[in-house]
């Protein structure tokens, strides 16, 4: 008789509890993002002035092949030997798109990332990095000056990063399937392909950028003069043009081990994709897949190695930023990508003499061709007025592509 | 050996007013103080972590972020994000589609357990009985990605186990998926039926064989009966599992996407209080199950 009672009242007690502890959360959640949000941009941590003692800890978050340490093959390993010399231990978390890098970064467990463009200016707004001294990264007096102190990487004359390198998304066919040899995206954008159900597509909204860019380039009435900058009647031809793209897609690719494994096996025969994934597939399955950049140009990325706020081993950061951008590693490190050194001095170290001539490493015209990967704003980036589609409704325009 | 006697020997008696005598008195004067300390801990476990996480859900699902850096903006709170849900067409198609494949993969266990388990309770030998149920867990006991990384294998359009060996497979995509799906949760529904039929004693259905009932017959007017409660817990494992999964989709479903994935997105794209405020679909569709099949009695042979 008296249980019924005895549990409500106890159930009583025990939801006021949660809602006690709920609403502390809630309180300790706003002041953080609070002050997260007053340390954006301006006025986050200082910059530090020397370095101290290595943490010998080092956490990271990076593109697939930035940071080898011999596991996907032998040849390839520069974190064993950072390891050695710093007495650094660098756990690595791959990640897959610049939106995963920057919720990784909001969680304050890792120390440094190799952020994209579209990725970089998130960070920075948000607080999630820190000013960097590039006095303490002795390697950087040497990078392009062409990649420093660019608007992804520095606001307010305040520099947030060393530049890693930089490169463009490829066109990657298996050459046995596909013929002829294309050289335009063209292949990839046509409604009846004859690789309808084989054709894939990089997994994130910033791909709705490659739409934009062949349709710049194909239907010049539309007036796309930059494609992160469009306008609602640009990007529903964009989202359009992607939609009809849909009917011929397999799979879609983000992680690119799955992009490595679907290309090697046949499953995937044509697609954008990156020099490092078709290196990938080399080592498995010599002589299935080719690549190029299409003649329309192409969608690009230009990454920049940035120190967390909340770093809890930003001494062995600084160490790193100064090893990755070392003239040899950066000569090994490109060439196992794909794409061009920040550091003009790796192009007499790489073992292919003509690799920085193939990327085009220190030709600063070619490099003002492509279009790197950046966040598109409410304010157009073109310059042309005030209403371009936001990120944010990139996400859920291509959320909505992906779900229906 | 030998040395734990003397320990015991020399150990302290217990003192007469100690904490632990003392409380023991208060407990046996008070039953209700004993109940509340047994149950208060794991009770206070289950409302804090389960309803406090709900809660915190419905709280971020009426958040809005930034739509720069993504972050989440608390100071204020609105309905859009639900009012999304409701408006926008692609949520319906996702949720249809979801519902549609742990339907699917409900009934497809259904067919392939109820004959497995029916030869393991009232057919096979006590011997034969025990190395079925023991395969039929075995599989069990790898891991869930190995399983399907190994289907990815298996369906391959492109010279994957099926197409070589019978010609034709699905690929990858919802066919795929569902596949995959009505695999790995086979034994969540035949080992509650098998529990079920071993339950049913043989001499109804010899009773209903000597009462002229053929095999059919047994089957649906004796056999089915007692088995729903059994078969309704089955289907709630095998239709929420498949409700709630993402990773099996994302390895063989092709472009196809479930609520799981779309949650997953919108996560990963710092779209989180979207996600939150779609997380309770699956909640209310799973709600909406369980009080269908209350009273049937299936809930307490889970």
């Amino acid at each position: 008789m008296t249980t019924p009672r005895t549990s409500r009242r106890l159930a009583g007690v025990a939801l006021s509890a949660v809602l006690v502890l709920a609403a502390a959360g809630c309180g300790s959640d706003s002041d953080s993002s609070s002050s997260g949000g007053g340390g954006g941009g301006d006025k986050g941590p200082a910059a530090p002035t020397k370095l101290g003692k290595a943490e010998g800890e080092l956490n990271l978050i990076a593109w697939a092949g930035y940071a080898e340490d011999g596991s996907n093959d032998p040849a390839y390993d520069w974190v064993t030997s950072f390891e050695k010399d710093s007495g650094c231990n660098v756990n690595v978390k791959t990640g897959n798109t610049s939106d995963e890098m920057v919720q990784l970064m909001k969680t304050g467990e890792y120390d440094g990332v190799s952020a994209s463009g579209d990725a970089t200016l998130r960070l920075i707004a948000g607080g999630d990095v820190a000013p960097v001294n590039t006095d303490l990264v002795p390697n950087y007096a040497d990078i392009s000056s062409f990649l420093k102190d660019t608007q992804y990487n520095s606001a307010d004359g305040v520099n947030y990063g060393i530049p890693h390198g930089w490169g463009a998304n490829l066109l990657m066919w298996n050459k046995k399937e596909v013929t002829p040899a294309p050289d335009s995206w063209s292949v990839v954008w046509e409604k009846d392909s004859p690789y309808a159900g084989k054709v894939t597509a990089y997994d994130s909204p910033i791909y709705i950028a490659d739409a934009a860019l062949y349709l710049m380039k194909t239907e010049p009435d539309l007036g796309i003069k930059n494609p992160y900058s469009l306008n609602q009647e640009q990007f529903d031809a964009a989202i359009a043009l992607l939609e009809d793209q849909k009917a011929n897609i397999g799979e879609y690719w983000a992680d690119y081990l799955k992009a490595a494994d679907a290309f090697g096996k046949g499953s995937l025969v044509l697609g954008t994709t990156w020099q490092v994934i078709a290196n990938t597939i080399e080592l498995d399955n010599p002589g299935t897949v080719e690549t190029v950049l299409p003649k329309e140009g192409s969608t690009a990325w230009s990454d920049t190695w940035m120190v967390s706020s909340q770093a809890k081993h930003p001494n062995c950061m600084y160490l790193w930023m100064d090893h990755i951008t070392s003239p040899k590693i950066q000569a090994q490190v490109s060439e196992y990508f794909g794409e061009a050194p920040a550091n003009p001095k790796a192009c007499t170290e790489t073992s292919d003499p003509d690799h920085c001539k193939t990327f085009h490493a220190e030709d600063a015209a070619f490099a003002k061709q492509l279009w790197y990967w950046t966040t598109p704003t409410k304010s157009c980036l073109d310059g042309s007025g005030d209403d371009c589609i936001d990120y944010q409704r990139w996400t859920k325009a291509w959320n909505d592509l992906r779900g229906s | 050996m030998t040395s734990v006697p003397p320990t015991v020997a020399t150990a302290p008696p217990h003192p007469r007013n100690g904490v632990g005598r003392r409380l023991s008195r208060l407990f046996s004067r008070h039953p209700r103080a004993q109940l509340g300390t047994m149950i208060g801990a794991p009770l206070a476990w289950l409302l804090v972590i389960y309803l406090g996480s709900l809660f915190a859900l419905l709280l971020t699902s009426l958040y809005t972020t930034d739509p720069f850096t993504g972050d989440l903006v608390t100071t204020s709170t609105s309905s859009d994000n639900f009012r999304e849900l409701i408006e926008n067409p692609t949520f319906r198609t996702v949720v249809y589609r979801t519902v549609g494949i742990a339907t699917a993969v409900t009934l497809i266990d259904l067919a392939l357990a109820l004959p497995i388990a029916f030869f393991m309770a009232k057919v096979a030998t006590p011997r034969w009985r025990r190395v079925l149920a023991v395969s039929l867990v075995l599989p069990l006991w790898a891991s869930y990605l190995v399983k399907a990384y190994s289907w990815r294998v298996i369906l391959d359009p492109a010279g994957g186990v099926m197409k070589q060996s019978l010609g034709f497979s699905p690929g990858f995509g919802v066919t795929g998926a569902t596949i995959v799906l009505a695999y790995l949760w086979l034994p969540y529904m035949a080992l509650p039926i098998y529990a079920g039929l071993e339950k049913i004693p043989n001499s109804l259905l010899d009773a209903s064989g000597d009462l002229g009932g053929r095999a059919g017959r047994t089957f649906w007017s004796v056999v089915l009966p007692l088995l729903k409660p059994a078969i309704l817990a089955g289907a709630i494992f095998t239709f929420s599992l498949s409700l709630g999964d993402y990773i099996t989709v994302q390895i063989v479903g092709g472009k196809a996407q479930v609520i799981g994935n779309v949650i997953y997105r919108d996560f990963g794209a710092g779209l989180i209080p979207a996600a939150a405020a779609f997380a309770f679909v699956p909640i209310a569709i799973m709600v909406g199950f369980l009080l269908m099949v209350r009273r049937s009695g299936a809930l307490e042979n889970l």
